[in-house]
Protein backbone atom coordinates (compact mmCIF):
# COMPACT_ATOMS: atom_id res chain seq x y z
CA UNK A 1 0.00 0.00 0.00
CA UNK A 2 1.07 3.34 -0.89
CA UNK A 3 1.20 6.16 1.60
CA UNK A 4 -1.45 8.59 1.01
CA UNK A 5 -0.62 11.58 -1.36
CA UNK A 6 -0.26 14.16 1.43
CA UNK A 7 1.39 12.03 4.00
CA UNK A 8 3.79 14.20 6.14
CA UNK A 9 5.11 11.22 7.77
CA UNK A 10 3.99 7.63 7.24
CA UNK A 11 4.44 4.63 10.02
CA UNK A 12 4.11 1.27 8.07
CA UNK A 13 4.07 -2.35 9.59
CA UNK A 14 6.12 -0.69 13.27
CA UNK A 15 7.59 -3.53 15.48
CA UNK A 16 9.17 -2.48 18.88
CA UNK A 17 10.88 -5.62 21.06
CA UNK A 18 12.96 -4.80 24.13
CA UNK A 19 15.63 -7.13 25.67
CA UNK A 20 14.40 -8.66 28.67
CA UNK A 21 15.73 -11.33 31.97
CA UNK A 22 13.18 -14.49 29.57
CA UNK A 23 12.89 -13.55 25.74
CA UNK A 24 11.94 -10.30 24.26
CA UNK A 25 9.23 -7.81 25.48
CA UNK A 26 6.74 -6.70 22.55
CA UNK A 27 5.74 -3.15 22.94
CA UNK A 28 4.84 -2.51 19.58
CA UNK A 29 3.36 -4.42 17.46
CA UNK A 30 2.16 -3.51 13.77
CA UNK A 31 1.73 0.30 14.14
CA UNK A 32 0.41 1.97 10.95
CA UNK A 33 -0.28 5.47 10.96
CA UNK A 34 0.06 8.66 9.07
CA UNK A 35 0.12 12.45 9.45
CA UNK A 36 -0.77 14.53 6.42
CA UNK A 37 1.04 18.28 6.09
CA UNK A 38 -0.25 20.67 8.37
CA UNK A 39 -2.29 18.40 10.62
CA UNK A 40 -2.65 18.20 14.75
CA UNK A 41 -3.01 14.17 15.29
CA UNK A 42 -3.11 12.80 18.58
CA UNK A 43 -2.10 9.34 20.17
CA UNK A 44 -4.27 8.54 23.02
CA UNK A 45 -3.94 5.30 25.05
CA UNK A 46 -3.47 3.95 28.66
CA UNK A 47 -0.12 4.41 30.58
CA UNK A 48 2.38 2.18 29.43
CA UNK A 49 0.88 1.28 25.98
CA UNK A 50 4.11 2.54 24.67
CA UNK A 51 3.24 5.58 22.90
CA UNK A 52 6.56 7.76 23.94
CA UNK A 53 8.41 4.72 22.43
CA UNK A 54 6.56 5.16 19.27
CA UNK A 55 7.15 9.05 19.19
CA UNK A 56 10.99 8.63 20.07
CA UNK A 57 11.04 5.91 16.70
CA UNK A 58 9.56 8.46 14.95
CA UNK A 59 11.59 11.05 15.96
CA UNK A 60 14.72 8.41 14.85
CA UNK A 61 15.81 8.59 18.79
CA UNK A 62 15.33 4.85 18.75
CA UNK A 63 16.01 1.92 16.56
CA UNK A 64 12.46 -0.07 15.43
CA UNK A 65 12.86 -3.72 15.01
CA UNK A 66 10.90 -4.02 11.89
CA UNK A 67 8.77 -2.08 9.82
CA UNK A 68 9.49 1.85 8.65
CA UNK A 69 9.08 5.49 9.34
CA UNK A 70 9.01 7.75 6.46
CA UNK A 71 9.37 11.47 6.39
CA UNK A 72 8.16 12.66 2.97
CA UNK A 73 8.67 9.17 1.81
CA UNK A 74 12.33 9.46 2.56
CA UNK A 75 12.88 6.87 5.48
CA UNK A 76 13.72 7.89 9.05
CA UNK A 77 16.89 6.19 10.18
CA UNK A 78 18.39 8.79 12.79
CA UNK A 79 17.74 11.93 14.77
CA UNK A 80 16.50 14.46 12.10
CA UNK A 81 16.97 18.46 12.27
CA UNK A 82 13.56 19.02 10.65
CA UNK A 83 11.68 16.89 13.34
CA UNK A 84 10.88 19.17 16.85
CA UNK A 85 10.39 17.22 20.18
CA UNK A 86 8.73 18.61 23.22
CA UNK A 87 9.15 16.35 25.75
CA UNK A 88 6.72 15.05 29.41
CA UNK A 89 8.93 17.78 31.25
CA UNK A 90 10.20 20.99 29.54
CA UNK A 91 14.17 19.62 29.74
CA UNK A 92 14.69 23.36 29.76
CA UNK A 93 18.94 23.70 30.53
CA UNK A 94 19.08 25.47 34.04
CA UNK A 95 22.26 27.72 33.38
CA UNK A 96 20.78 29.16 30.63
CA UNK A 97 17.84 32.20 30.62
CA UNK A 98 14.52 31.89 28.74
CA UNK A 99 15.70 33.37 25.47
CA UNK A 100 19.39 31.28 25.53
CA UNK A 101 17.28 28.18 25.86
CA UNK A 102 14.70 29.30 22.96
CA UNK A 103 18.11 30.00 20.71
CA UNK A 104 19.55 26.17 21.82
CA UNK A 105 18.44 24.47 18.24
CA UNK A 106 19.97 27.94 16.39
CA UNK A 107 23.46 27.22 18.93
CA UNK A 108 23.50 23.37 17.71
CA UNK A 109 22.86 23.81 13.96
CA UNK A 110 24.91 26.73 13.94
CA UNK A 111 22.30 28.96 12.06
CA UNK A 112 23.43 32.27 13.74
CA UNK A 113 22.07 33.94 16.75
CA UNK A 114 22.03 37.71 15.87
CA UNK A 115 20.18 36.65 12.41
CA UNK A 116 17.47 34.56 14.93
CA UNK A 117 17.23 36.95 17.94
CA UNK A 118 14.34 38.62 16.49
CA UNK A 119 12.73 35.75 15.62
CA UNK A 120 13.25 33.83 19.14
CA UNK A 121 11.51 36.88 20.90
CA UNK A 122 8.57 37.40 18.18
CA UNK A 123 7.69 33.47 19.39
CA UNK A 124 8.06 34.45 23.23
CA UNK A 125 5.53 37.07 22.34
CA UNK A 126 3.61 34.82 20.16
CA UNK A 127 3.51 32.07 23.45
CA UNK A 128 3.00 35.32 25.99
CA UNK A 129 6.53 35.55 27.59
CA UNK A 130 7.36 38.72 26.38
CA UNK A 131 9.46 40.53 29.04
CA UNK A 132 10.86 36.70 30.64
CA UNK A 133 13.51 36.37 27.79
CA UNK A 134 16.09 37.17 30.50
CA UNK A 135 14.73 35.22 33.17
CA UNK A 136 15.88 31.68 34.16
CA UNK A 137 13.81 28.58 33.97
CA UNK A 138 13.47 28.06 37.49
CA UNK A 139 12.27 31.45 37.59
CA UNK A 140 9.07 30.34 36.28
CA UNK A 141 5.80 28.43 36.44
CA UNK A 142 5.41 24.91 35.29
CA UNK A 143 3.33 26.19 32.89
CA UNK A 144 5.53 28.83 31.55
CA UNK A 145 8.55 26.36 31.67
CA UNK A 146 6.45 24.32 28.99
CA UNK A 147 5.94 27.22 27.00
CA UNK A 148 9.29 27.71 26.88
CA UNK A 149 9.96 24.00 25.60
CA UNK A 150 7.50 24.52 22.86
CA UNK A 151 8.73 28.02 21.66
CA UNK A 152 12.39 26.26 21.71
CA UNK A 153 10.74 23.50 19.10
CA UNK A 154 8.97 26.20 17.06
CA UNK A 155 12.63 27.92 16.72
CA UNK A 156 14.09 25.63 13.95
CA UNK A 157 10.68 25.59 11.49
CA UNK A 158 11.04 21.81 12.30
CA UNK A 159 8.62 20.14 9.14
CA UNK A 160 6.70 18.07 12.09
CA UNK A 161 6.18 18.41 16.36
CA UNK A 162 6.46 15.72 18.30
CA UNK A 163 4.52 16.32 21.60
CA UNK A 164 4.86 13.58 24.43
CA UNK A 165 2.39 14.20 26.89
CA UNK A 166 3.92 18.13 26.90
CA UNK A 167 0.95 18.95 29.66
CA UNK A 168 1.02 15.65 31.35
CA UNK A 169 2.69 16.95 34.43
CA UNK A 170 0.63 20.37 34.84
CA UNK A 171 -2.47 21.16 36.92
CA UNK A 172 -5.82 20.85 35.68
CA UNK A 173 -6.40 24.64 34.98
CA UNK A 174 -3.00 25.16 33.47
CA UNK A 175 -3.16 21.96 30.81
CA UNK A 176 -6.87 23.71 29.80
CA UNK A 177 -5.21 26.55 29.35
CA UNK A 178 -2.38 25.61 27.12
CA UNK A 179 -4.23 23.33 25.42
CA UNK A 180 -5.93 26.42 23.87
CA UNK A 181 -2.70 27.95 23.60
CA UNK A 182 -1.81 25.07 21.65
CA UNK A 183 -4.19 25.10 19.30
CA UNK A 184 -4.07 29.39 18.72
CA UNK A 185 -0.43 28.83 17.75
CA UNK A 186 -1.41 25.76 15.67
CA UNK A 187 -3.90 27.94 13.80
CA UNK A 188 -1.73 31.04 13.01
CA UNK A 189 1.40 28.91 12.06
CA UNK A 190 -0.02 25.45 11.01
CA UNK A 191 2.83 23.14 12.18
CA UNK A 192 2.29 19.48 11.81
CA UNK A 193 1.69 18.27 14.97
CA UNK A 194 1.63 14.66 16.88
CA UNK A 195 0.89 14.72 20.18
CA UNK A 196 0.48 12.06 22.58
CA UNK A 197 -1.41 12.01 25.79
CA UNK A 198 -3.45 9.95 28.06
CA UNK A 199 -5.63 12.46 28.37
CA UNK A 200 -8.98 11.92 26.59
CA UNK A 201 -10.72 15.16 26.45
CA UNK A 202 -7.53 16.86 25.31
CA UNK A 203 -6.61 14.54 22.49
CA UNK A 204 -10.56 15.23 21.89
CA UNK A 205 -9.98 18.64 22.02
CA UNK A 206 -6.79 19.43 19.90
CA UNK A 207 -6.99 16.68 17.12
CA UNK A 208 -8.24 16.55 13.94
CA UNK A 209 -7.62 12.59 14.05
CA UNK A 210 -7.20 10.44 17.15
CA UNK A 211 -5.39 7.42 17.09
CA UNK A 212 -6.83 5.22 20.33
CA UNK A 213 -4.29 2.65 21.11
CA UNK A 214 -4.27 -0.35 23.09
CA UNK A 215 -1.27 -1.86 25.94
CA UNK A 216 1.25 -4.34 25.93
CA UNK A 217 1.92 -5.05 23.24
CA UNK A 218 1.10 -1.37 21.95
CA UNK A 219 -1.30 -1.72 19.10
CA UNK A 220 -3.85 1.01 17.41
CA UNK A 221 -6.85 -0.14 17.81
CA UNK A 222 -9.11 2.73 15.94
CA UNK A 223 -8.87 6.21 14.41
CA UNK A 224 -11.43 8.81 14.53
CA UNK A 225 -12.02 11.80 12.73
CA UNK A 226 -12.80 15.26 15.09
CA UNK A 227 -15.05 17.54 12.74
CA UNK A 228 -15.32 19.55 15.53
CA UNK A 229 -14.86 23.42 14.08
CA UNK A 230 -11.71 25.50 15.18
CA UNK A 231 -11.27 27.62 17.16
CA UNK A 232 -12.48 25.85 19.44
CA UNK A 233 -13.17 26.75 23.10
CA UNK A 234 -13.51 25.32 25.99
CA UNK A 235 -17.43 25.19 26.06
CA UNK A 236 -17.11 22.48 22.73
CA UNK A 237 -16.13 19.93 25.64
CA UNK A 238 -19.92 20.38 26.74
CA UNK A 239 -21.70 19.65 23.24
CA UNK A 240 -22.79 16.91 22.20
CA UNK A 241 -20.46 15.80 19.18
CA UNK A 242 -17.44 15.90 21.55
CA UNK A 243 -19.33 13.95 24.12
CA UNK A 244 -20.16 11.06 21.61
CA UNK A 245 -16.42 11.23 20.32
CA UNK A 246 -14.83 10.87 23.75
CA UNK A 247 -17.59 7.99 24.66
CA UNK A 248 -16.52 5.88 21.32
CA UNK A 249 -13.14 6.18 22.83
CA UNK A 250 -13.38 5.48 26.24
CA UNK A 251 -15.16 2.94 25.24
CA UNK A 252 -12.43 1.24 23.83
CA UNK A 253 -10.49 0.90 27.18
CA UNK A 254 -13.47 0.59 29.20
CA UNK A 255 -13.59 -3.51 27.84
CA UNK A 256 -10.81 -3.48 28.56
CA UNK A 257 -10.57 -2.02 32.17
CA UNK A 258 -7.98 -0.11 31.44
CA UNK A 259 -9.66 3.30 31.94
CA UNK A 260 -7.25 6.35 31.97
CA UNK A 261 -8.65 10.28 32.37
CA UNK B 1 17.18 39.08 67.86
CA UNK B 2 17.93 35.33 67.81
CA UNK B 3 20.79 35.95 65.70
CA UNK B 4 22.51 38.78 67.53
CA UNK B 5 22.17 36.10 70.77
CA UNK B 6 23.38 33.35 68.89
CA UNK B 7 26.28 35.28 67.62
CA UNK B 8 27.34 36.53 71.37
CA UNK B 9 26.91 33.01 72.40
CA UNK B 10 29.22 32.19 70.51
CA UNK B 11 32.03 34.75 71.47
CA UNK B 12 31.18 33.84 74.79
CA UNK B 13 31.99 29.94 74.74
CA UNK B 14 35.26 31.02 72.41
CA UNK B 15 36.53 33.44 75.00
CA UNK B 16 35.38 31.27 78.06
CA UNK B 17 37.13 28.13 76.86
CA UNK B 18 40.27 30.03 76.28
CA UNK B 19 40.61 31.21 79.37
CA UNK B 20 39.26 27.77 80.94
CA UNK B 21 42.38 26.48 79.29
CA UNK B 22 44.72 29.70 80.17
CA UNK B 23 43.58 29.16 84.30
CA UNK B 24 44.11 25.53 84.24
CA UNK B 25 47.19 25.37 83.05
CA UNK B 26 48.82 28.21 84.98
CA UNK B 27 46.82 26.69 88.15
CA UNK B 28 47.69 23.02 87.56
CA UNK B 29 51.57 23.98 86.75
CA UNK B 30 51.30 22.11 82.94
CA UNK B 31 54.99 22.24 81.80
CA UNK B 32 55.04 23.99 78.49
CA UNK B 33 56.22 21.35 76.09
CA UNK B 34 53.61 19.42 77.35
CA UNK B 35 50.65 22.11 76.80
CA UNK B 36 51.41 25.75 76.43
CA UNK B 37 48.88 28.48 77.64
CA UNK B 38 46.75 30.42 75.36
CA UNK B 39 48.92 33.31 76.25
CA UNK B 40 52.32 31.70 75.29
CA UNK B 41 50.59 30.50 72.15
CA UNK B 42 49.72 34.05 71.10
CA UNK B 43 53.16 35.54 72.10
CA UNK B 44 54.86 32.88 69.79
CA UNK B 45 52.49 34.00 66.77
CA UNK B 46 53.10 37.32 67.73
CA UNK B 47 57.00 37.15 67.37
CA UNK B 48 56.85 34.92 64.34
CA UNK B 49 54.73 37.12 62.36
CA UNK B 50 57.21 39.98 63.54
CA UNK B 51 60.33 38.29 62.51
CA UNK B 52 58.83 37.30 59.20
CA UNK B 53 59.08 33.88 59.86
CA UNK B 54 55.16 32.90 58.89
CA UNK B 55 54.71 35.17 56.12
CA UNK B 56 57.98 32.91 54.57
CA UNK B 57 56.65 29.62 55.64
CA UNK B 58 52.85 30.32 54.60
CA UNK B 59 53.92 31.42 51.07
CA UNK B 60 56.01 28.26 50.19
CA UNK B 61 53.54 25.75 51.80
CA UNK B 62 50.44 27.97 49.53
CA UNK B 63 52.84 27.68 46.60
CA UNK B 64 52.82 24.00 47.12
CA UNK B 65 49.34 23.57 47.41
CA UNK B 66 48.58 25.94 44.57
CA UNK B 67 50.76 24.20 42.10
CA UNK B 68 49.62 20.64 43.42
CA UNK B 69 45.66 21.56 43.35
CA UNK B 70 45.97 22.92 39.72
CA UNK B 71 48.20 19.83 38.66
CA UNK B 72 46.02 17.08 40.37
CA UNK B 73 42.54 18.93 39.43
CA UNK B 74 43.55 18.67 36.03
CA UNK B 75 45.25 15.55 35.15
CA UNK B 76 42.23 14.18 37.27
CA UNK B 77 39.65 16.05 35.00
CA UNK B 78 41.06 14.82 31.38
CA UNK B 79 41.42 11.23 32.85
CA UNK B 80 37.72 11.44 34.37
CA UNK B 81 36.58 12.99 31.31
CA UNK B 82 38.06 9.93 29.29
CA UNK B 83 37.12 7.42 31.84
CA UNK B 84 33.20 8.58 31.25
CA UNK B 85 33.56 8.78 28.22
CA UNK B 86 34.79 5.67 26.84
CA UNK B 87 33.49 2.65 28.46
CA UNK B 88 36.86 0.64 27.02
CA UNK B 89 39.08 3.26 28.61
CA UNK B 90 37.22 2.49 31.77
CA UNK B 91 37.56 -0.94 31.32
CA UNK B 92 41.58 -1.01 31.33
CA UNK B 93 42.15 1.84 33.90
CA UNK B 94 39.73 0.51 36.18
CA UNK B 95 41.44 -2.19 38.61
CA UNK B 96 44.06 0.66 38.85
CA UNK B 97 41.64 3.29 40.13
CA UNK B 98 40.86 0.95 42.78
CA UNK B 99 43.98 -0.06 43.95
CA UNK B 100 44.79 3.20 44.14
CA UNK B 101 41.49 4.66 45.29
CA UNK B 102 41.53 2.80 48.62
CA UNK B 103 45.03 3.22 49.46
CA UNK B 104 46.09 5.94 51.91
CA UNK B 105 48.02 8.08 49.21
CA UNK B 106 50.08 9.94 52.03
CA UNK B 107 52.25 6.74 52.69
CA UNK B 108 53.74 7.47 48.88
CA UNK B 109 54.74 10.53 50.75
CA UNK B 110 58.59 9.17 51.73
CA UNK B 111 59.39 7.21 47.93
CA UNK B 112 58.12 10.74 46.25
CA UNK B 113 60.62 12.28 48.57
CA UNK B 114 63.16 10.03 47.06
CA UNK B 115 62.14 10.61 43.78
CA UNK B 116 61.63 14.26 43.19
CA UNK B 117 63.87 15.17 45.99
CA UNK B 118 63.48 17.70 48.68
CA UNK B 119 62.29 21.02 47.25
CA UNK B 120 59.07 22.42 45.79
CA UNK B 121 58.90 19.46 43.28
CA UNK B 122 57.77 16.40 45.58
CA UNK B 123 55.44 18.64 47.71
CA UNK B 124 53.84 19.61 44.43
CA UNK B 125 53.44 15.91 43.15
CA UNK B 126 51.77 14.54 46.41
CA UNK B 127 49.50 17.41 46.92
CA UNK B 128 48.71 16.69 43.18
CA UNK B 129 48.29 12.95 44.01
CA UNK B 130 46.41 13.59 46.88
CA UNK B 131 43.93 15.83 45.19
CA UNK B 132 43.77 14.16 42.77
CA UNK B 133 40.80 11.22 43.13
CA UNK B 134 38.23 13.11 45.15
CA UNK B 135 37.96 15.38 41.35
CA UNK B 136 38.75 12.27 39.48
CA UNK B 137 35.78 9.86 40.97
CA UNK B 138 33.35 12.97 41.14
CA UNK B 139 34.61 14.13 37.28
CA UNK B 140 33.35 10.74 36.11
CA UNK B 141 29.72 10.84 38.42
CA UNK B 142 29.09 14.28 37.02
CA UNK B 143 29.40 13.65 33.37
CA UNK B 144 27.49 10.54 33.69
CA UNK B 145 24.62 12.73 35.32
CA UNK B 146 23.28 14.83 32.38
CA UNK B 147 19.70 13.79 32.08
CA UNK B 148 18.22 11.54 29.74
CA UNK B 149 15.68 13.44 28.16
CA UNK B 150 18.00 16.50 27.66
CA UNK B 151 20.31 14.25 25.50
CA UNK B 152 17.28 12.80 23.73
CA UNK B 153 16.74 16.48 23.13
CA UNK B 154 20.17 17.51 21.84
CA UNK B 155 20.53 14.57 19.59
CA UNK B 156 16.90 15.66 18.57
CA UNK B 157 18.30 18.32 17.01
CA UNK B 158 21.37 17.35 15.60
CA UNK B 159 23.94 17.97 18.32
CA UNK B 160 27.29 16.29 17.61
CA UNK B 161 29.01 13.74 20.38
CA UNK B 162 31.36 17.25 20.89
CA UNK B 163 28.12 19.37 21.45
CA UNK B 164 26.19 17.66 23.75
CA UNK B 165 29.53 17.29 25.95
CA UNK B 166 30.23 21.38 25.73
CA UNK B 167 26.98 22.14 25.79
CA UNK B 168 24.85 19.60 28.28
CA UNK B 169 27.38 16.99 30.14
CA UNK B 170 29.80 19.30 31.47
CA UNK B 171 27.33 22.20 32.90
CA UNK B 172 25.26 19.27 33.92
CA UNK B 173 28.50 18.10 35.53
CA UNK B 174 29.28 21.47 37.31
CA UNK B 175 27.81 20.51 40.40
CA UNK B 176 29.96 17.61 40.97
CA UNK B 177 33.38 19.03 39.77
CA UNK B 178 32.57 21.88 42.08
CA UNK B 179 32.21 19.75 44.90
CA UNK B 180 35.25 18.03 44.04
CA UNK B 181 37.32 20.48 44.06
CA UNK B 182 36.35 21.81 47.71
CA UNK B 183 37.53 18.61 48.95
CA UNK B 184 41.02 18.52 46.31
CA UNK B 185 41.62 22.06 47.61
CA UNK B 186 41.65 20.60 51.48
CA UNK B 187 43.61 17.75 50.43
CA UNK B 188 46.42 19.07 47.96
CA UNK B 189 47.04 21.19 51.75
CA UNK B 190 47.67 17.72 53.43
CA UNK B 191 49.37 16.43 50.33
CA UNK B 192 51.81 19.10 50.72
CA UNK B 193 52.15 19.36 54.83
CA UNK B 194 53.01 15.43 54.67
CA UNK B 195 55.37 15.89 52.35
CA UNK B 196 57.41 18.61 54.52
CA UNK B 197 56.59 16.47 57.06
CA UNK B 198 58.87 13.37 55.48
CA UNK B 199 61.58 15.96 54.07
CA UNK B 200 61.85 19.50 52.98
CA UNK B 201 64.00 22.68 53.54
CA UNK B 202 61.14 25.31 53.99
CA UNK B 203 57.05 25.37 54.57
CA UNK B 204 54.70 25.30 57.58
CA UNK B 205 55.18 21.72 57.82
CA UNK B 206 58.99 21.67 58.13
CA UNK B 207 58.10 24.13 60.49
CA UNK B 208 56.04 21.96 62.79
CA UNK B 209 58.45 19.17 62.54
CA UNK B 210 61.38 22.12 63.78
CA UNK B 211 60.17 23.26 66.28
CA UNK B 212 58.35 19.98 67.80
CA UNK B 213 62.10 18.73 67.74
CA UNK B 214 63.14 21.38 69.62
CA UNK B 215 60.14 21.40 72.19
CA UNK B 216 59.13 24.80 71.21
CA UNK B 217 55.22 23.23 71.83
CA UNK B 218 53.92 26.79 72.07
CA UNK B 219 55.30 27.70 68.45
CA UNK B 220 54.02 24.43 67.39
CA UNK B 221 50.65 25.50 68.29
CA UNK B 222 50.55 29.09 66.49
CA UNK B 223 51.74 27.11 63.25
CA UNK B 224 48.67 24.68 63.53
CA UNK B 225 46.43 28.15 64.19
CA UNK B 226 48.30 29.27 60.71
CA UNK B 227 47.37 26.02 58.81
CA UNK B 228 43.85 26.61 60.06
CA UNK B 229 43.39 29.98 58.64
CA UNK B 230 45.39 28.78 55.41
CA UNK B 231 42.96 25.92 54.85
CA UNK B 232 39.81 28.14 55.99
CA UNK B 233 41.00 30.80 53.23
CA UNK B 234 42.00 28.21 50.65
CA UNK B 235 38.15 26.68 51.21
CA UNK B 236 36.67 30.04 51.16
CA UNK B 237 37.91 30.59 47.69
CA UNK B 238 36.51 27.27 46.09
CA UNK B 239 33.54 27.97 47.67
CA UNK B 240 32.62 31.94 46.29
CA UNK B 241 33.75 30.00 42.67
CA UNK B 242 31.49 27.70 43.19
CA UNK B 243 28.66 30.15 44.17
CA UNK B 244 29.12 32.19 41.21
CA UNK B 245 29.23 29.34 38.72
CA UNK B 246 26.44 27.15 40.32
CA UNK B 247 23.98 30.24 40.34
CA UNK B 248 21.41 28.12 38.61
CA UNK B 249 22.06 24.87 40.94
CA UNK B 250 18.64 24.60 43.56
CA UNK B 251 21.15 22.13 45.93
CA UNK B 252 23.07 25.21 46.35
CA UNK B 253 20.56 27.35 47.72
CA UNK B 254 20.74 25.20 51.19
CA UNK B 255 23.54 24.83 53.62
CA UNK B 256 25.20 21.73 52.25
CA UNK B 257 27.26 21.69 49.62
CA UNK B 258 25.85 19.95 46.47
CA UNK B 259 25.99 16.47 45.39
CA UNK B 260 29.49 15.03 46.44
CA UNK B 261 30.97 11.44 45.67
CA UNK B 262 32.94 10.60 47.81
CA UNK B 263 33.59 6.76 48.51
CA UNK B 264 36.59 5.61 49.36
CA UNK B 265 39.20 8.72 49.02
CA UNK B 266 41.72 8.59 51.15
CA UNK B 267 43.98 11.03 52.01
Amino acid sequence: MADPPDALIAVKGLRKEYPAERGTILALEDIDLDVAEGELVAIVGPSGCGKSTLLKIVAGLLPATSGEVRLRSLPVTGPRRDIGVVFQSPVLFPWRTVLDNVLLPVDVQRLGRAKHRGRALDLLKLVGLSGFEDRYPWELSGGMQQRVAITRSLMHDPALLLMDEPFGALDAMTRESLNLELQRIWLERRETILFVTHSIPEAVFLADRVFVMTARPGRVLDRIEVRIPRPRTLEVMATPEFGRIARAIRAHFNLRAEVDA
Amino acid sequence: MTRIRGAIGRVVLLVGSLALWEAAVRALHVPSFILPSPSQIGLALYQGAVSGIYLQHSWITLVETLLGFVLGSAVAFLLGTALASSRRVEYFLYPFIVMFQNMPKVALAPLIIIWFGLGLGSKVVSAALIAFFPLLVNTIAGLRSADEDRVDLMRSLGATPMQIFWMLRLPSALPFLMAGLEVAMVFSLVGAIVAEFVGSEAGLGMLIQSRNFSMDVAGEFAVLFLLAILGLALNAVVVLVRRRVLFWDPSQKQASSGPSVMKGSTP
